[in-house]
Formats: structure tokens, sequence, C-alpha cells
């Protein structure tokens, strides 16, 4: 800090910091010609380059894609594996496509927390004036959201292999699987942006996202087929996103092509995008 | 005026049941610095924020260069940029980091911003600090990145929100330089501040605004000839001979006299109505009469009014500033 006497001036923080003479700062402000403005994909990769920086400099955010996605696997193979399947290996052919559905999903919640504490620092202020493409800052969470969903799914599926977890439809089948839980997640992601811009406290988007999201991921057929459940619940689990996920990302990693599943999902995701995008905007333009 | 860049009519926002803007008529001479003054709570911030196209009036309307805030929102940040009061840099990133961040947001490539950067941190004494965190940096080295953020596009306006709240009296020259030296540039520069030395110091005309509304405008020698043509200080040395000293001024100058928080203290104002003489005869004489009753005076001083006391006396409220 500044500590200065009258003698001894020199030994403060700013001991360097001559305030720019007129010309130095005229060098500095003219002859720049402003460039053209950047393209909409070209604001929002930058702002995703945001993100990527905030990982660098506090890895621990990683926690949550990392250590949380392992306990999930080993935590729900070990507790339902014997008695739902008979034994851990055939009931990790079932389960892991759809616990890598459901942690991901479950991740996407952070978008909201790191929308609402972002939001208040002043930071945004600056970005809101700034004449670029309106759900730039938006698009670019979500883009270096893109980016943890794909570590959690790596690490997940790791672990899935070392247990004993083979996926027939091989790499392709994987990927197209992992590519398409990634679509559905950065459209599901909106939701978070639209509670992350409404909601006061960090605590209340925490509280709203667990209200949402675990009936969203318990009720579907992520841990068993919803055959032996009542009617009424199997109407609503056979109707959810999260279901039709699950069922398309299994059926792709084991090697199927499940059109229904995947057109459903899509469709899901198209509707996410457009209403809660909307709405995150507007909140947005008007906070 | 030919050249205006911010003009306002009735400008109005409410939150709740606090009209926190209540009416707001400005007109900023472009290529200037206008000083918006006023306590806390006063509106100020919040005008800014309209202005900035961050808030969306509740009434009226505001033009920066001719241009509508809410309709031609756009265009107006495309020739503003803001320096809000609290950092408007993301404290996680590096200096080098948030002004590539920038510069890319801006249109620049990516060599380009980061020559930029390194020109601006270079010219505001970052250089050092470059790659260290900004959340790192003292509040001098906050604003100075802030600013050099400000400019990294060189803006026709400025919005500099309080830009010396809580620094310490050397970075807050070191901000009014950086400022003069932006205004040699051409840009005009909104200046919010509670600090009267600031808008003393820095701007051209000022804005006095308290509870949303705007209670004096004018420039510097204006607004300080609205309270009087000349201000008289007097420090005693007993404090017990301040109300006889009190009643001998009033006599003398026959003007209202403010009691100061420091017990020997007295500030008269000379308004030189009702009598021929100046006001250096008039302060003069007080000076005589003072004497010839006994009291000591340790410090006679005749000036102009000081913006305090302008502040004071059209906001009417109590207050210890000396």
């Amino acid at each position: 800090m500044t500590v200065t006497t009258g003698k001894d001036t020199q030994t403060t923080d700013t001991l360097d910091f001559v305030a720019p003479k007129a010309d130095e700062l005229a060098a500095l402000l003219v002859g720049h010609s402003r460039p053209p403005r950047p393209s909409a994909l070209s604001a929002s990769m930058t702002f995703g380059w945001r993100a990527m920086l905030k990982i660098k400099h506090v890895p621990e955010q990683l926690f949550d894609v990392t250590a949380f996605p392992i306990m999930m696997v080993l935590m729900y193979t070990y507790l339902f594996g014997g008695a739902l399947a008979g034994s851990v290996s055939s009931y990790i052919q079932f389960l892991l496509p759809g616990i890598l559905v459901m942690s991901v999903v479950m991740i996407t919640m952070y978008t909201g927390i790191s929308v609402n504490t972002d939001i208040e620092k002043g930071v945004f202020d600056r970005f809101r004036t700034l004449p670029i493409w309106r759900p730039a800052p938006m698009v670019g969470y979500l883009l270096g959201d893109v980016v943890r969903y794909l570590i959690a799914s790596a690490v997940m599926l790791t672990v899935g292999m070392l247990i004993g977890y083979r996926p027939d439809g091989g790499i392709v089948g994987v990927l197209l699987g992992v590519a398409l839980l990634v679509v559905f997640s950065f459209a599901f992601s909106w939701i978070w942006t639209m509670f992350g811009l409404l909601l006061r406290s960090e605590k209340s988007v925490m509280g709203v996202s667990m209200m949402v999201i675990f009936p969203l991921t318990f009720l579907s057929n992520v841990f068993v087929d919803p055959k032996t459940m009542p009617g009424w619940l199997q109407a609503f689990v056979n109707n959810s996103p999260v279901t039709h996920l699950a069922t398309a990302v299994r059926d792709l990693m084991a090697g199927n092509w499940p059109a229904a599943d995947i057109a459903w999902t899509l469709g899901w995701s198209a509707v996410l995008v457009v209403v809660f995008g909307a709405v995150t905007m507007r909140l947005y333009n008007r906070k | 005026m030919t050249d205006l860049a911010i003009e306002t009519e009735g400008l109005v926002k409410v939150f709740g049941s606090n009209r926190a803007v209540d009416g707001i008529d400005l007109r900023v001479p472009a290529g200037t610095v206008y000083g918006v003054l006023g306590p806390n709570g006063a509106g100020k911030t919040t005008a800014v924020k309209m202005l900035a196209t961050l808030l969306r009036p509740d009434g009226g309307r505001a033009r920066v260069f001719g241009k509508d805030v809410v309709e031609d929102a756009d265009t107006v940040r495309g020739r503003v940029s803001l320096t809000g009061q609290y950092a408007s840099v993301d404290e996680d990133l590096t200096g080098t980091e948030n002004l590539v961040l920038l510069g890319r947001l801006l249109g620049h490539t990516r060599p380009a911003a980061r020559e930029r950067s390194a020109q601006l941190l270079a010219a505001f004494g970052l250089a050092e600090a470059a790659d260290k965190q900004v959340k790192h940096y003292s509040g001098g080295m906050r604003r100075r990145i802030d600013i050099a953020a400000s400019i990294l596009n060189t803006p026709d306006l400025l919005f500099l929100d309080e830009p010396t709240t809580g620094l310490d009296p050397r970075s807050r020259n070191q901000v009014w330089d950086i400022v003069r030296a932006v205004v040699a540039q051409g840009t005009t520069v909104l200046l919010t501040t509670q600090y009267l030395d600031e808008a003393d110091q820095l701007a051209s005309r000022i804005a006095v605004i308290d509870h949303g509304k705007v209670i004096a405008e004018g420039t510097k020698g204006e607004l300080k000839a609205s309270v009087g043509s000349g201000s008289v200080h007097v420090r005693l040395r007993d404090p017990e001979q301040r109300p006889e000293a009190e009643r001998i001024i009033v006599g003398a100058l026959n003007a209202t006299v403010q009691l100061d928080a420091d017990p020997v203290a007295l500030t008269a104002t000379v308004d030189g109505h009702g009598t021929d003489l100046g006001a250096a005869e008039q302060a003069a004489r007080a000076l005589a009469e003072l004497t010839r009753a006994g009291i000591t005076v340790d410090n006679f001083a005749l000036g102009q009014p000081s913006l305090d006391e302008v502040f004071l006396a059209l906001t009417d409220r109590k207050g210890t500033t000396a």
C-alpha cells in the first residue's frame, strides 16, 4: 500500500507511475481508427475465452466436473447394482449412460450461480455498454460450460470403463452420445441463465435449481426401467426430456440409432433455447 | 452551444416509491468536462446509468450526440464508455487479459488487441502488474486499469462515476491528470463526484443534484457568484471570544456568519449589497473592529466562496465540511 513520507515519496506501489504526458496520451488516443464491430460468433467466442481464463485462474472450480461425477458413478453402481440387475457389471451397462446424463444435466445448474455472482460486479456494466451482439456474454458462459461438460463426460466414461462398462457402439457411438448430451445441456442451461438473472442471491439460485433438477433427473429412466412405476408417474417419466435424452445416449453408445429419441431431444433443445433464451435476454436487457 | 454531447429533458427513474432521478434537464457541451455534483444517494449514478444505456428511463428523454439512448442504444454504445463507481474490470483476470478481452470485443484482431493492451499498460504505469490478477491491485491501480479499459477505443464521451472515491491524494491527482489529458484530445467527460474540489479542479460547468433534481447549474464562477461575491474566513485565538466576534462581523459586513465545526473559526459571506464599499474594504473594516474590541485574530482571509459553501448553501444541509 501507499506509505508516503515527505522525503521518501518513491516507496509507493505507484513509484514508477508518472501520469501520462499530454503528448504521450495523445499518441495513444489519436490515430487509432475504430475497427469494425466483431461478429456475433467472434464476440461469443471471446466471452468463452474469458470463461477459460477463469478456469485457468481458479482451477478448483473444476471439482464439480471431476470429483462429483466419479462419486456419482461409483455410488450408484455399487449401491443399486446387485439389487437391481443382479451384479455390478451388468448394471453398469445400463446405468453409465444414464448417470452420465444425470450428472451433466445436474452440473448445468452452476451456470446460474456464476451468472448471478458475476452480474452484480462492475464488469458487467462495461459489457452491457459495449456495442456487441447482446446475447454474447450469456452464450460465452455456455460455451465455457460446454468444456466443463466434456471434461465431466470424459472422466465418467473413463471411470465406467475401469469398472466394466463396454459400449458396443464404439468410439463413434460414444462420441455421438456425448455430442447429443452437450447439445441438450447447452440448451437446458438457458433455464439457469434466466434464474441467475431473475433471483437476487446465489443461495436462492441454488435452492431453485435443486427444486428443478432433482425431480427432473430422478423421475426418469436413468436408474430403472419405468415399467414398474404407477401409471401417472410413467406418463411423466416417459415424456420427460431427460428420459428421451438418456434413452438416446444409451442407445447411441450401445451402437443403435434411436431416431425418435434423438428427434425428441433435439426438439426439446430447440424449445428450451427459444423460450428460455428469449426470457434470459429480456431480463438481461432490463437488468 | 453548437454541439451538445448530452441533452436530457425531464429524465425520470423510479425505484419502487423512490424517485431516484426526478426530472433532470441537462445540456452538456461537447469537448468539455461537465461535473455532476451531489451527496450520496442524490441520483448521480442512476442518471449516468440511463445515459450509458444501462437503465431504461421511466420518463423524459435523453440524447447522446443527438441519438436517443433508448431507441438508438446501439449507436450510443458505439460512442461512449463508462468507468463505474466500482472497478468495471474482471477481478479474476490479469491486467493484460482484461484489456485484450475488451480489445477483442471492440473488434480488434488478437495481435492488435495485445499491442494496444501493452501500450496502455505501459502508459498507465501498470507494465509490471500486467500479469497479475486485478484483485491484487491497489485502489489507484484499479482505477487506472479501469480508465485504460475505457479509452481502449477513444470514446467521444466518457462517463466517470466517482472516479476518485476512496483513493489516496496521490492516486487522485494521477486520475485528474489522466482526465485532463483525455479531454485535451477532444473527448467529452461527464464526471460525477461528491467532492467539491474535484469538480472545481476539472469541470468547466457543474450541475448540483440533490434528491434527484438539479438544484443549480452553471459555470463554476456563476455558481460561486450566486452565493455571494466573496467570503471571509476568520480564525480566533480564543474560542470563548467567538460569539462576540460573530456579533461584530455581522454588524460590520451586514452578512450572515457561519460557525464552523472548528471552535475558533468563522466564515462570513460578503455579498456587497447595501453598501458602495468593495468586498475587500468591508473585510478590512471588520478586521479593524475586531481588533478594537480586543479580539485576537490569528488568521484572516478573504476569498471567493468555495464550492463547499456553494454546495452547503444550495443543499441546505448541515455539514462539517472545512
